[in-house]
């Protein structure tokens, strides 16, 4: 058995070692590196604590961890790169659960403990465990204190479990992407809130632990809810909100629990995802409220009218145009990952750089479904990812290129948002892929994208649609190219 | 109306301003034309040739003084100016900028001069840009006049009776000159590598099938477009970091060719006497800009030196003459298209539109005026980003202001966030026990270094890092760690199955995170 002291040396390096490897993701190649800080942390901290003091049944403890291992070894391995974003989700939603019974757990030991301490046991002869011992040991005012953290770890976590879950429904596309929401809106989500709080001053008054039961239900509710009212186009900030959510969850339980380690990782968590949605919204334009409290802002007037046709394209008319380029550029989005196009994007990538063209990708900031994720998807395609480039350093590039290739994105190359003040998305920085001498538009039908917006882009002079599911059209290209 | 071309007086001069072929284009546009006897002689053109193209042949007199139009190559002397009539118009190099005594003169004669250097450099007039069809000629010949003085085989060969090592060839200077020697270079099998203080031409470099040296210095970015094409002088810092590279170079370059000028200037010294020293024997320099001073103060303008080491170095300055057939031909043309553009009712009457730009920017004399030097062309000479000189546009000052406003904005808002945040902690700090805020320092500074190391993570390593961040999350394993051994039943079951899930956490979120990474790889 350790001591205290080496426990929270231990504690210590974790925390520092998860500083680290949050910092490595500076740059890919000492990403590779930070990774084994957070496993060697997260390692150190749970075999710190399981040999620590006041811990028992090690016996279920370790059945419980490598029967969870197991599952998680499985999962991570067999998930496709494209299903990343559920899988994030999905695992988002664990913190969150585990938040919420840990909350329920502290609530039911601090009656247990107070009775024992009340009834005059000794605390010798309790037999307590290392929380029970802390509990043991508080006033009235920590008591307080410790029921505020209980209820804030459950009420984030409950959010968080049921919020994850519709997020991964809608990323998964078992429930539908469309924004929903039930009779009263923003209302209801506002009375239940109150309904918590209600609840949260009674228990902290001594109203017992059903309150808390409620608590979950209802903030399970309110995170369906949620949720359910925020469009598949958000997704993004979504998923990088639930993440941020996951770790204030962390934190709260941390403060439940007095204990630091849970508390620094937590923070980190928190405000990492509380970063990313503010990156993401400011990628959109969009302010995070609206966002969240979903359905875009309203419109002024109405929007500019679009002017002339779609025109089609084969896939010879495009391999030609591509073996007369010299310079290309591809923008990849959200339909790219739908087909799993993205191997052959490669392929394509691939054999028109060995005929000596310029090839590089745009990567809109909210490109995909979660932050980065069309880095991820070609990443994994082995595009080299020197030549995947960001919104900023390649947007002054299109005049000077022969030709764009957008696949499978619709919002983050629309003209409108620059051109039409009434558009919904209007300022929002967008690829300008329009400014390329062709561009070419691989789309599966004339519907509009994600945000039900029309795009002008596919009216222009120079574009040309090469309609069709992206993989098959680029596979049916790739016979043209040799 | 009838066009005269005399025969170059200047020694040495082979070229001639009038082909056979060229006179037959200008028949279309209803001219007629008068050349000396023997003007064409040297570039191989005979008197009889253009008797059969129809032009007549008369003696220089004839030409000087019957002529409405007079083409010329080199500039004219003064005896040829002091010839020169009112309502004639001489068409010719001219150097306005170091010849105002002459242009003084021919204002002074009543006659209109057309200056062929000042052809402005716009797409419309590149048919009459004979400075780019001359240096085309130069670089081409430089290369030429390098193998002829170089003592091996420009491509590397394995023969039965030895390895032969490719030559290496530099060359300084990135114009159409320069560039016509890369070509020339290239295509005799040459390793050719190029410099140019204008990065964007990198790209013209590597098509012509060189490679373009880069240099190690951040502030490369000369807009060229400013300048009208043409290399602006650079920064002593930069010019210290070629020359280092160039000297770092020396030892291995069997061949160098320099052409690099800045218009209206000495030629900037790029090749140093020591970097001469440093070659190996048998080496060329060819110098094309010996005419202004040289690229390499060795150079001795019109003559071919060898050093102590024995580097060869040439400073000829005819090398378009040299290859005077071609050179007439093409010169020949651009004064044609010069011709076809004063005329444009093709019924053989010359107009000389100060509107155009073209003309009105190569027109140094007109109807007794000096019309040098021209305004700003219309239109720019090479389409720049437009969009990359809006932000310049700002001066120091409006951009000190714009920082000033932007530091003040930031530190205003930085200073408001502290203070609601200083007093949030103050009312927490007054009410929650000590045992609360110890924790909550340590909430507060993690916080604050989350913050701090989110923002440097890369853009494309956003989803590792929600990965990453959810594995890290899954520390709330200890918390259930902390409360499985309680004696509740209920407690134990919670806590085992919030164990559970959350190694499911940590497990399946450091592994995904891994096969993330694992896949970024570099071209």
């Amino acid at each position: 058995m350790m001591s205290i002291g080496i426990q929270s040396a231990a504690y210590i390096a974790a925390s520092i070692l998860f500083i680290l490897s949050l910092g490595g993701l500076k740059n890919q190649e000492s990403a590779k590196r930070a990774i084994w800080y957070g496993i060697v942390g997260m390692a150190l901290a749970v075999f710190a604590t399981v040999f620590g003091p006041g811990v028992q049944n090690l016996f279920l403890i370790l059945l419980a961890i490598a029967v969870g291992s197991l599952a998680g070894y499985y999962i991570a391995a067999k998930v496709q790169m494209t299903d990343m974003p559920q899988l994030v989700a999905a695992l988002h939603s664990f913190v969150g659960l585990a938040a919420v019974f840990i909350g329920l757990n502290a609530d039911i030991m601090l009656s247990g403990v107070t009775a024992m301490r009340d009834s005059g046991v000794s605390l010798a002869d309790a037999d307590l465990t290392g929380f029970g011992e802390l509990l043991w040991h508080k006033n009235s005012v920590e008591v307080a204190i410790l029921k505020v953290e209980v209820f804030l770890g459950i009420f984030i976590g409950a959010i968080t479990f049921t919020g994850s879950v519709v997020a991964f429904g809608k990323l998964a596309g078992r429930i539908s992407g469309a924004p929903k929401k039930l009779p009263g809106g923003h209302m209801l989500n506002a009375g239940t809130l109150a309904l918590c709080v209600i609840l949260g001053l009674m228990y902290f008054n001594g109203a017992g632990i059903w309150t808390m039961f409620l608590v979950t239900l209802i903030a399970g509710f309110i995170g369906w809810h949620l949720i359910m009212g925020i469009g598949g186009a958000d997704m993004p900030v979504v998923v990088s909100m639930l993440n941020s959510y996951s770790g204030w969850a962390a934190a709260a339980i941390g403060f439940t629990l007095g204990n630091d380690l849970l508390i620094v990782t937590g923070a980190l968590v928190g405000s990492s995802g509380a970063i990313l949605s503010y990156i993401m919204c400011r990628a959109m334009n969009r302010k995070f409220v609206s966002v969240i409290l979903g359905g875009f802002g309203g419109t002024t007037g109405p929007a500019m009218a679009v002017e002339g046709e779609q025109i089609a394209i084969d896939a010879d008319g495009v391999a030609a145009a591509l073996e007369d380029a010299d310079s290309i550029i591809i923008i990849p989005g959200y339909g790219m990952a739908v087909a799993q196009a993205q191997q052959s994007v490669s392929e394509l990538t691939k054999r028109l750089r060995a005929k000596g063209k310029e090839v590089r990708f745009a990567i809109h900031p909210v490109a995909g479904r979660l932050p980065g994720h069309m880095n991820v998807l070609l990443a994994e395609a082995r595009v080299p990812y020197d030549i995947v480039l960001e919104m900023d350093e390649i947007n002054d590039d299109f005049p000077k290129t022969d030709v764009a290739i957008v696949i499978g994105s619709n919002d983050i190359v629309n003209p409108a948002a620059q051109d039409d003040p009434n558009s919904p998305i209007a300022g929002m920085p967008v690829l300008e892929c329009w400014k390329a001498k062709q561009v070419f538009v691989s789309k599966r039908g004339q519907g509009t994208g994600y945000s039900g917006i029309e795009n002008p882009l596919f009216y222009k002079e120079n574009t040309r649609m090469f309609y069709g599911d992206a993989k098959k059209s680029l596979d049916e290209l790739l016979t043209k190219i040799s | 109306m009838l066009i005269g071309t005399p025969k170059e007086l200047f020694e040495g001069e082979r070229r001639v301003a009038l082909t056979p072929d060229s006179a037959r284009a200008l028949a279309k546009l209803g001219h007629s034309a008068i050349v000396e006897s023997g003007a064409g002689d040297a570039a191989g053109f005979n008197d009889e040739a253009y008797r059969e193209a129809g032009v007549e042949v008369g003696s220089a007199a004839d030409v000087w003084s019957r002529a409405d139009v007079v083409t010329k190559v080199r500039p004219p002397k003064t005896d040829e100016v002091s010839q020169l009539h009112d309502g004639q118009l001489l068409i010719s190099f001219f150097n306005p900028a170091g010849n105002a005594e002459l242009m003084e003169q021919a204002r002074g004669t009543g006659a209109s001069v057309i200056a062929m250097e000042m052809v402005p450099r716009i797409s419309r007039a590149q048919k009459m840009d004979a400075l780019s069809s001359m240096a085309n000629i130069a670089g081409y010949r430089a290369v030429i006049e390098a193998g002829n003085n170089f003592g091996r085989f420009f491509t590397g060969q394995v023969t039965a009776a030895g390895k032969v090592p490719p030559a290496k060839v530099l060359v300084i200077g990135a114009g159409v000159a320069g560039l016509a020697a890369i070509g020339t270079a290239t295509s005799l099998g040459a390793i050719t590598y190029a410099f140019d203080v204008r990065p964007e031409v990198a790209e013209q470099i590597e098509s012509m099938g060189a490679q373009f040296v880069y240099l190690d210095f951040e502030e490369t970015s000369q807009n060229s477009a400013a300048t009208g094409g043409y290399a602006a002088p650079s920064s002593p810092e930069f010019r210290e970091k070629q020359l280092d590279k160039f000297r770092e170079m020396a030892p291995d370059i069997d061949i160098v060719i320099c052409t690099a000028l800045i218009p209206n200037r000495e030629a900037p010294e790029l090749w140093t006497p020591d970097m001469v020293e440093a070659m190996k024997p048998g080496s060329v320099i060819i110098d094309l800009a010996a005419e202004r001073g040289g690229n390499c103060k060795l150079t001795v303008p019109d003559e071919k030196i060898v050093t102590d080491n024995g580097v060869t170095i040439v400073g000829y300055t005819d090398f378009p003459s040299r290859m005077a057939a071609q050179a007439s031909t093409l010169y020949s043309n651009n004064i044609r298209h010069m011709l076809t553009d004063l005329t444009p009712e093709k019924d053989g009457t010359i107009v000389v539109n100060m509107e155009d730009d073209v003309i009105r920017g190569s027109t140094v004399a007109h109807k007794g005026e000096i019309t040098w030097p021209p305004p700003p062309p219309k239109i720019n000479a090479i389409a720049a980003a437009p969009k990359k000189e809006k932000p310049r546009e700002l001066t120091v000052e409006e951009k000190r202001a714009q920082e000033v406003a932007a530091f003040r904005a930031a530190t205003k808002s930085q200073v408001g966030l502290l203070l609601v945040g200083g007093l949030l902690m103050a009312i927490v700090g007054a009410y929650a026990p000590a045992s609360f805020m110890q924790h909550f320092i340590v909430f507060a500074l993690a916080c604050f270094i989350g913050f701090q190391v989110i923002w440097g993570v890369a853009h494309s390593l956003h989803t590792p890092l929600m990965a990453v961040t959810n594995a890290i999350s899954g520390i709330v394993i200890v918390g259930a760690l902390l409360q499985i051994g309680s004696g509740s039943y209920l407690v134990v079951l919670l806590s085992v199955i919030s164990v559970l899930i959350a190694s499911i956490n940590i497990v399946g979120g450091f592994l995904v995170t891994r096969r993330m990474l694992a896949m970024f790889q570099k071209s």
